[in-house]
């Protein structure tokens, strides 16, 4: 667990819906793997999600870039309603940046060429924009001096870091994070975690799922815990750390906090 | 027998003196090739297999070799008056035939002028270091295509027209496996990406396809082609018999191209396709842009297996009257003025160099570009 002091305060400045999940089911075969999730997040609002392994996170939060399609219900983001329709689902990818576990760096690519991708494939930049666009972001997450190597080349948490620049790039409204840092090393926790920190305090949309509590109680508005394809508290951080009120939200504590 | 340059003492180009050098040499030897006595006896073997098949064949193609002379009497022992190795004479009379079969001579120029063409395009465009790729690309399987063409078959702009019936030599074996080959990849890799499609009508037609192709001999499609395929063609449809051939190459190597690079395409984790996703990329910029560039480099060694085999495979044209490099050889054992002891062997001696050229100049392409292509190597 790192250590961020205090949280500050973020303001939440816009007053509208960013994503909206409403009674949104999904099934892996019988398996029922969503069951019901309402979920709603504001512009510049930060929801950390946590929960026991397989208890949906991952499907909640793919979901909502249409990685994968729900059966029931209905998945709104930005405005724009999720479908079978190919077109929609591409329009919401675009304003969706997402954040992997594995680090999924393009391996072929320079760190500048896999920044530069989809800003000049999908948005149509200009090579010379998207590039001073790639440096500007790597230079915010303080890797300017590796744009011209391979990913395979650096630490891993340099690339998860280069893989939060390269969603950057295409200047998202919100952001997911599905774990970024438990595929890392715990001394390369904190460079990725800090780098997160920033982008919350610069008052983007997150959705985070992370088991990193410290991270939870300096930036999250609200911490959502998740079990059986459920959500089955959702609450400030503050509330929901000193009193959660269901017994599986305080096992599921005692057993991350020790 | 290992690697030389594992050990760099054995290998120092310049600067060396030379006393030094040879001692350096000694110890390598003794290093490397008789540090045991396995070692030893495989690289006595070695040795010996080497001296027993590379003698005689130096001796043939060298050093009994009849290199001047007119007709057959040249390359008679009798004549000569020793061991009568090659008959290279009877490859230089027979050397127009062997590269461009009935082609008219006035025009074959023609010929001369597509394959420079094609090499000053093909050439720079392997080059990595070279700049205009997308112009050089474009050059070449845009408009090359239409030139040469115009070029090889006339019949407009001045052109004297010459039919395909008149081609062969090298000229046709190059034309046949020069389309089969650029035809071929990106046909197998639009095949192998319908084979692994989500929708049921692109992927069954793929499945049938590559599975049709791959289950007939070639020499079955070659026969198809040219003696079955005009009865079912309406009347007054008439392909040319070496269109037919060649685009019955293609398909054929179109459907084990199409396996090559699923194998590649199986091998990339599925993150990557979920990355390039996220990002908004749509089907074909996923594949284009993030899957097959890293699918195909994995599959270079089977890409170049397979149009090495398709380039020998190309022989069997002769099957179907067809005469191409070995066509034309055939043809010219049977003139009787160079019926010689020693011809035929000449003749398979200078047809397997040349497919041995071939064959091998692309596979150490593929062997270098590989290395190229693997960034923890750079
Ligand atoms: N493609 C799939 N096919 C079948 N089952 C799946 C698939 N993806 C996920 N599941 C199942 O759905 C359940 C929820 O998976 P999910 O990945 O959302 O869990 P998670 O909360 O992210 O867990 P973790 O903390 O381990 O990442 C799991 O039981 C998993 O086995
Ligand atoms: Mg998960």
């Amino acid at each position: 667990m790192s250590e961020h002091g205090s949280s500050p305060v973020i303001r939440t400045t816009r007053n509208a819906v960013a994503v909206e999940l409403s009674g949104v089911h999904k099934w892996f075969g019988e398996f029922h793997a969503l069951d019901g999730v309402d979920l709603k997040v504001m512009r510049g609002e930060r929801v950390v999600v946590c929960g026991p392994s397989g208890s949906g996170k991952s499907t909640m939060i793919r979901c909502i870039n249409g990685l994968e399609m729900h059966q029931r219900g209905k998945v709104v983001v930005d405005g724009v309603e999720l479908t079978d329709n190919l077109k929609r689902i591409d329009e919401v990818r675009r304003e969706v940046g997402m954040v992997f576990q594995s680090l999924n760096l393009f391996p072929h690519l320079t760190v500048l060429e896999n920044c530069t991708l989809a800003p000049i494939w999908v948005r149509h930049m200009p090579r010379r924009e998207a590039e001073a666009l790639a440096m500007q972001y790597l230079a915010r997450v303080y890797i300017p001096e590796q744009a011209a190597k391979y990913p395979g080349q650096l630490s891993g948490g340099q690339q998860q870091r280069v893989a939060i620049a390269r969603a950057l790039c295409m200047n998202p409204k919100i952001m997911l994070f599905d774990e970024p840092t438990s595929a890392l090393d715990p001394e390369m926790v904190k460079e990725v975690l800090d780098t997160m920190v920033e982008l919350a305090m610069d008052g983007m949309t997150m959705i985070v799922v992370s088991h990193e509590m410290g991270f939870a109680r300096q930036v999250a508005n609200r911490v959502v815990f998740m079990d059986f394809g459920q959500i089955v508290e959702s609450a400030e951080p503050e509330e929901f750390f000193s009193h959660p009120k269901h017994e599986r939200t305080k096992l599921f504590l005692s057993q991350i906090l020790h | 027998m290992v690697n030389p340059n594992l050990d760099p003492r054995g290998y120092q180009p310049g600067g060396v003196p030379s006393r030094e050098r040879r001692f350096r040499v000694t110890t390598w030897a003794r290093a490397n090739l008789f540090n045991s006595w396995l070692n030893a006896v495989l690289t006595l073997a070695t040795l010996w297999l080497i001296w027993t098949v590379c003698w005689p064949l130096l001796k043939f193609l060298l050093i009994d070799a009849v290199w001047d002379g007119a007709s057959r009497v040249d390359c008679l022992a009798d004549r000569v008056g020793r061991d009568v190795g090659a008959c290279w004479p009877f490859i230089g009379a027979k050397l127009p035939q062997l590269l461009y079969g009935f082609y008219p001579i006035n025009e074959q120029w023609r010929v001369n002028l597509t394959a420079a063409l094609g090499l000053g395009l093909l050439v720079p465009l392997l080059m990595p270091s070279l700049p205009y790729k997308t112009a050089n690309a474009i050059l070449f399987f845009g408009v090359y295509p239409v030139v040469g063409f115009v070029l090889l078959v006339g019949g407009m702009l001045g052109l004297e027209h010459v039919e395909t019936r008149l081609w062969g030599g090298l000229l046709v074996t190059l034309v046949i496996a020069v389309t089969g080959i650029v035809g071929s990849l990106p046909l197998g890799i639009l095949l192998a990406l319908g084979r692994r499609s989500e929708m049921p009508a692109v992927r069954g037609v793929s499945i049938i396809f590559i599975e049709f192709w791959r289950g007939v001999p070639l020499i079955t499609v070659l026969f198809f082609a040219t003696y079955m395929l005009p009865l079912f063609l309406p009347a007054g449809w008439a392909i040319n018999p070496l269109l037919r051939v060649m685009i019955g190459v293609m398909l054929f190597a179109a459907a084990y191209m199409a396996e090559v690079v699923r194998g590649g395409l199986q091998a990339i984790p599925r993150a990557q396709y979920e990355a390039a996703q996220a990002l908004g990329l749509g089907y074909w910029r996923m594949m284009g842009l993030v899957i097959l560039p890293q699918a195909l480099k994995l599959v270079i060694p089977g890409i170049v297996n397979n149009f090495i085999g398709l380039f020998k495979d190309t022989t069997l044209v002769l099957i179907v009257a067809i005469f191409d490099l070995l066509g034309q050889l055939r043809a010219a054992f049977s003139d009787p003025n160079w019926a010689a002891p020693t011809t035929v062997a000449t003749g398979f001696a200078f047809a397997g160099i040349i497919y041995f050229c071939f064959c091998f100049g692309m596979s150490r392409y593929a062997l270098w570009m590989e290395r190229r292509l693997n960034p923890a190597d750079r």
